[in-house]
């Protein structure tokens, strides 16, 4: 049951996120990758990261989601029906892309992983205010500060002079 | 099937489909596209490594928060910067933002 829970996501994943690279339809990608970000938040609980996998809903499809498609609909004329995304140089960078596919899937293949004793499955979330707040303080300050002057930056930048 | 190697093998995959979408696309807003999946695999990686390399505390956790903190800083400044190169330019295609070629 759970084995084929995970293909059909890794599956939906997969072909999602090919979806919004491959799209002729710049709207169709940006809904393409709403079934890539659920997907992926679908992995981090299989792989017991419940914190991440509701952050990953609320804040990438939540949040980074509806900013892409706001963005989509604001740098478009409304007068063309289809918001068309035009791709260039598609064989190089196939091309690309492909080799360095295959490359990581030999090593991933060639390495021999430490593999480690089987995590315990209980809630992460006391486990990351500890460490964010104890270890992780000062990183986490920084990156706070970050996103503050990140969100004010882009409010100046995109307001009407 | 629930090993280290297939979430490596997804995460490959997730990210040279990124890689694809960032060089081919010519629409600003579809190469953030392609940038949100590379750094997606990015903390597919985090966690799973987190959990099968026998870790005793969730330090890959931690790591793919400030990621996605990061990801959401990236998208709000790129969007901001897309809107404005189509009020100024009319348009977002890449290849037409040539203001600073001299």
């Amino acid at each position: 049951m759970a084995e084929n829970l995970f293909l059909i996501i890794a599956a939906l994943v997969i072909a999602s996120a090919f979806w919004v690279v491959f799209s002729p339809n710049l709207i169709h990608s940006a809904v393409s990758l709403l079934f890539t970000l659920f997907g992926t938040a679908g992995l981090y609980i299989f792989l017991y990261a419940d914190f991440i996998a509701a952050t990953q809903v609320v804040i990438y499809v939540g949040g980074i989601l509806i900013l892409i498609i706001f963005g989509v609909m604001l740098t478009n004329r409304i007068d063309t029906p289809s918001i068309a995304a035009s791709s260039k140089n598609q064989f190089i960078g196939g091309m690309g892309a492909f080799t360095i596919c295959a490359l990581q899937i030999g090593v991933i293949f060639n390495t021999p992983w430490h593999i480690g004793a089987e995590q315990s499955r209980e809630t992460t979330v006391s486990n990351i205010g500890n460490l964010l707040l104890n270890e992780y303080l000062l990183p986490f300050e920084i990156v706070s500060i970050l996103l503050l002057a990140a969100l004010m930056g882009a409010a100046l930048l995109s307001r009407r002079t | 099937m629930d090993s280290l190697q297939s979430y490596l093998v997804i995460a490959a995959i997730l990210f040279s489909m990124g890689i694809y979408g960032v060089t081919t696309r010519k629409n600003a807003v579809a190469i953030l596209m392609g940038i949100e999946l590379i750094l997606n695999s990015a903390n597919i990686n985090f966690i799973a490594f987190n959990r099968f390399g026998g870790m005793t505390n969730l330090d890959g956790h931690v790591f793919s928060i400030f990621v996605i903190v990061l990801a959401a800083a990236e998208a709000a400044v790129a969007l901001a910067i897309v809107i404005n190169l189509f009020k100024n330019v009319g348009t977002v295609d890449v290849n037409e933002a040539d203001l600073l070629q001299g």
